[in-house]
């Protein structure tokens, strides 16, 4: 498919076409943060930093309703409460402008959970199938990215319909998919921007330096779990904050919930996170994770190694460096893996 | 599952007679109001089901009652927390949801022809209950079956309805126990693990088949060792806090293994093989 350009002046005229059609998100700031908003011709879309969240809940809402109830009473026997139940799912079609590849990425992560053979997760899909990603390739790799070491790139493709490149001028919209050709269809040709937009992705791949080989993290993980020392070094500095989940592209985890209003209410999802003391405690009152010790381990255990040994050794975790820019006290996950590679065998038992 | 397409979506029941078994644990048995949901409900003995109350939430039962007795499927519920407190409020004639059937389940057939030793604490009879049914439904099918059920107080023993039954029997041994003296009581007084090794069972082609608090579980496999039991010929069921129960929301884990979906049924083995996190 050909690509396109699109010139900088023509950016809001091309987003406000798109949000006749779809419900269209940009990354806007906000204070501090970036942060993904449906487009409004008033907000310039923020494309010049990493945005602060991940475009994970676009198909993933932070709170969503699965369905809703309603008690009614029977008019014959007013001692006779029924209750009735209704799916609720949200499936209208929305484009994700000026997501990263890696959070784009994001997605696999969840599809190889939420949709399984098995067991279909309909909310998610919905929207999965009906969400369309047109992604910024990254001009220049941050110092927290690590796209590479698990399976991306600054300007990968994988997953989005069309990759976006800054040229001068502009940015050329490469499509991937057929939906991608038809998003940009309107946009004037971008062939004479063609080899400037191929130095760009050059540039940023060869930014990004050599990946660091983290396939032994596997084993290496599990042999840890019973060393309590190392996991209480790793995590000494942590506050259990739980940002880093939060603003995770691949942490799919969720707490359900119900809310009455008189005779209804609704059935909520919203998303939970591992690094809360409250996320496995039993009813009993025991916790098996007590410490962020033991929480910590299970994050970068489930990305690092329990993930990668259910899913043919993909890991859950695409290396945008978020958790680390935005932990306030700069765990970093990278170094937790590394020390764990690193870390000498533990003693075996008898 | 009840509802194929939808794993979140529950099934509407109706309580059709509930039992107060102890002061803090009531039974309810519930019926799906679809008839063809009823009829076509299959499960394993030792499947739990996620029941809603809507407008408080859903929480997670044993389906006590065994496959062989469909006229109901019947949970038993300890008072908690929110969603069993709330369960606790409900007589007869109320709705709730039920998503079930979930996770795996006791391996009953490849129990065939063994002896059976089931050792249960408090509301940890409520797995073994099911599994016990089913064999006594299907007698010829397994060996020795004996049984030992500890509580607190003859209080806190559930199921007295059928205990007489289970004791007077001649095809099954059933002892009861409690934990300190108490007036009228005319079984055994004692721990579990003791009263276990009083009673002596031969692990020679024999499965136990255990649940209950964690510290009873502790002591009860250390009392199964001593008898000789190998890690294989010891099954238990292990709790965790859960939500989706189909193993999508990231609850359950010990490792890579999911309770919701890979339990709650286990083996001592297989607890040995997963990583040391219960
Ligand atoms: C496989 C399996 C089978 C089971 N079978 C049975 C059975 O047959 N019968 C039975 O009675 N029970 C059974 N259980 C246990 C049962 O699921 C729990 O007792 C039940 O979920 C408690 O629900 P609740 O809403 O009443 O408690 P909650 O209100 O959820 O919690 C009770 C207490 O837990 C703590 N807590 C937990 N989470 C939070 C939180 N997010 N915020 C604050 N406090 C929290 C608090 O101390 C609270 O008071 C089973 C559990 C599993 C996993
Ligand atoms: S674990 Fe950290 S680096 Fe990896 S995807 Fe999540 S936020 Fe990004
Ligand atoms: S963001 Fe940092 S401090 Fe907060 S929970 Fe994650 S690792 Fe801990
Ligand atoms: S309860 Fe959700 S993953 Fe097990």
């Amino acid at each position: 498919m050909a690509a396109k350009f699109l010139p900088t002046n023509q950016l809001a005229s091309w987003l406000a076409e798109l949000s006749g059609q779809y419900r269209t998100l940009v990354p806007r700031r906000e204070g501090d943060a970036v942060v993904f908003r449906p487009f409004e011709e008033a907000f310039a879309p923020e494309l010049g930093v990493r945005p602060t969240m991940s475009t994970k809940a676009s198909v993933f809402p932070k709170c969503e309703p699965l369905m809703t109830f309603k008690y009614e009473k029977d008019e014959e026997d007013p001692g006779k409460v029924m209750v009735d139940v209704t799916e609720r799912r949200d499936d209208a079609p929305a484009v994700v402008v000026g997501g990263r590849p890696c959070d784009v990425a994001g997605f696999f992560t969840f599809d190889r959970v939420y949709n399984t053979e098995k067991i279909k997760d309909l909310n998610y899909l919905a929207r999965r199938e009906n969400t369309f990603f047109v992604s910024l390739a990254c001009e220049q790799p941050a110092t927290t990215c690590f796209c590479n070491w698990v399976g991306g790139g600054p300007a990968d493709t994988k997953g989005a319909d069309v990759l976006m490149v800054p040229v001068s001028g502009g940015w050329l919209m490469e499509p991937v998919t057929d939906k991608g050709g038809e998003l940009v269809a309107s946009l004037e040709d971008g062939k004479a921007k063609e080899a400037e937009a191929q130095a760009v992705k050059d540039k940023a791949n060869a930014a990004i330096g050599d990946a660091v080989d983290v396939s032994a993290a596997q084993d290496k993980l599990l042999a840890l779990f019973d060393d309590a020392a190392f996991w209480e070094a790793q995590s000494s500095k942590c506050i259990s904050c739980g940002t880093c989940t939060y603003l995770c592209p691949t942490c799919y985890c969720f707490n359900i919930t119900d809310e009455k209003f008189g005779m209804e209410g609704v059935r909520m999802r919203t998303w939970d996170n591992c690094m809360s003391a409250l996320f496995t405690m039993e009813a009993s009152g025991h916790n098996p994770r007590p410490t962020k010790a033991h929480r910590l381990k299970n994050r970068v255990g489930h990305k690092f190694s329990y993930y990668p040994s259910l899913h043919d050794g993909n890991i859950a975790c695409v290396g945008c460096g978020r958790c680390i820019k935005s932990c306030p006290v700069s765990v970093d996950i990278r170094a937790i893996v590394q020390n764990a590679i690193a870390a000498p065998a533990p003693e075996q038992e008898g | 599952m009840t509802n194929a397409s939808n794993p979140y979506l529950p099934a509407i029941g109706t309580i059709i007679e509930t039992i107060q078994e102890t002061p803090n644990i009531k039974t309810f048995r519930v019926v799906l109001n679809k008839e063809e949901d009823m009829k076509n409900f299959k499960f394993h003995p030792g499947q739990v089901g996620q029941l809603s109350v809507f407008g408080t939430g859903e929480s997670t039962f044993v389906i006590n009652s065994p496959p062989t007795r469909m006229d109901y499927l019947q949970f038993s519920v300890m008072r908690a927390g929110e969603v069993t407190t709330k369960l606790h409020s409900l007589s007869a004639g109320d709705q709730i949801g039920v998503r079930a059937p979930l996770g795996n389940w006791f391996p009953y057939e490849e129990l065939k022809g063994k002896d059976i030793v089931f050792v249960g604490g408090g509301i940890g009879m409520a797995p073994l209950r099911t599994l016990l049914l089913y064999m006594l439904d299907k007698r010829e099918d397994y060996g020795k079956i004996s049984v030992l059920y500890g509580a607190r107080s003859p209080q806190d023993m559930a199921f007295q309805y059928e205990l007489p039954e289970w004791l007077e029997r001649d095809d099954m041994t059933t002892r009861l126990t409690i934990d300190v003296e108490s007036e009228g009581w005319e079984h055994s007084v004692g721990l579990i693990p003791n009263v276990l090794l009083e009673m002596n069972p031969s692990p020679d082609n024999c499965v136990a088949v255990t649940c209950g608090p964690p510290i009873m579980i502790k002591f009860t496999l250390q009392a199964l060792q001593k008898l000789g039991f190998q890690d294989d010929q010891i099954i238990t069921t292990l709790e965790k806090r859960m939500k989706c129960g189909v193993g999508i929301c990231g609850r359950c884990n010990i490792g890579n293994k999911y309770v919701c979906m890979d339990g709650p049924v286990f083996t001592y083995k297989q607890l040995k093989e997963i990583p040391n996190e219960l």
